[in-house]
């Protein structure tokens, strides 16, 4: 069987692990919001960190971004939209929030 | 029922394809930085949600509109769409056009279900005097929902369109490229919508 044009072995199993893994980090901040067996605060924590991780599982079993070279130019345009998404989320919440903050 | 997606047999036509397949990696690279410049709008759209998320005017917030078993059927809608658009990637790459039709209508219908619970959430949001128009927590919530549900809608049509040339011309490597960059659309959507959820519903039931 000939490969695709776009090349690599594309097979099921890794789409199936990212779903696996995906679910798993999908259902432990949805059931602490549901249960609440800890303090808002640690669940936030939680909530962010399993966002974190569940991106980094899409990005390498969904999108196949790996640090092989043939996926170089990717990672180094995803590095640069995290720093521009940094400085202008990070941005905007510190001004927005001393804003407010210096008015009331 | 199986169709090559490339022949490769002279050293002419391996050329050829060597060639294609540098073109749709150009594109791919091009998409990707599409995607990139996606991510932003939508990471400034949560900033400022975030920004707005407690001017609610005396109006309903977050605890009182979302509704977590809803929330979790569209991240489960969300995340099945997303692995079987992985299912038709693999179909791909065995060149059955087939198993690329069948799970792309699967796709569709899984995306088309999230749409469905989601315009029904904002419909009866807006019904209940919960509209946009309400609070500046609203307007931000609408205009971050409503953004990318444009976006998913977006993706259906693609779907749609992509699954009628499928049909029509097979697997020819044009095609494959424009379904490899639909692949990259729909996924990428799927991680924003990681964000969405963390952001924007979860802490607001909390």
């Amino acid at each position: 069987m000939p490969a695709p044009p776009h090349g690599g072995e594309v097979t099921i199993r890794p789409y199936l692990v990212g779903a696996v893994l995906a679910l798993v980090l999908t259902a432990i901040p949805f059931g602490l919001v549901a249960a609440r067996p800890l303090r808002p605060i640690q669940i936030f924590i939680v909530i962010g960190a399993t966002a974190i991780i569940q991106v980094v599982v899409h990005l390498r079993y969904f999108l196949h971004l790996d640090l092989k070279p043939s996926s170089q130019n990717k990672l180094i345009a995803l590095c640069f939209g995290a720093v521009v998404l940094l400085i202008l989320v990070g941005g905007t919440l510190w001004i927005m929030f001393n804003l407010n903050y210096r008015l009331m | 029922m199986t169709d090559a997606v490339t022949t490769a047999v002279g050293s002419d036509e391996e050329t050829e394809a060597e060639e294609a397949g540098r073109a749709i990696d150009q594109r791919t690279y091009g998409f990707w930085i599409y995607l990139m410049s996606d991510t932003i709008i939508f990471a400034l759209l949560l900033a400022t949600f975030v920004v707005m998320s407690h001017n609610t005017a005396g109006g309903p917030g977050g605890h009182t509109l979302f509704r977590l078993p809803q929330t979790f059927a569209k991240t489960m809608l969300l995340l099945a769409s997303s692995t079987t658009f992985g299912f038709v990637s693999a179909a791909i790459a065995v060149g059955q056009r087939w198993r690329v039709l069948a799970w792309l209508s699967v796709t569709f219908l899984l995306g088309l279900g999230f749409i469905a619970m989601e315009i029904s959430e904002l419909y009866g949001m807006a019904v209940a005097g919960a509209g946009p128009w309400r609070s500046g927590f609203l307007s931000a919530f609408f205009t971050l929902v409503g953004s990318y549900g444009t976006h998913v809608s977006v993706g259906l049509v693609w779907i749609v369109l992509s699954g009628c040339e499928v049909a029509l011309r097979g697997l020819n490597p044009f095609v494959v490229s424009r379904l490899c960059r639909l692949g990259l659309f729909w996924h990428f959507l799927d991680i924003v919508w990681i964000g969405i959820f963390s952001v924007v519903y979860l802490p607001g039931i909390l």
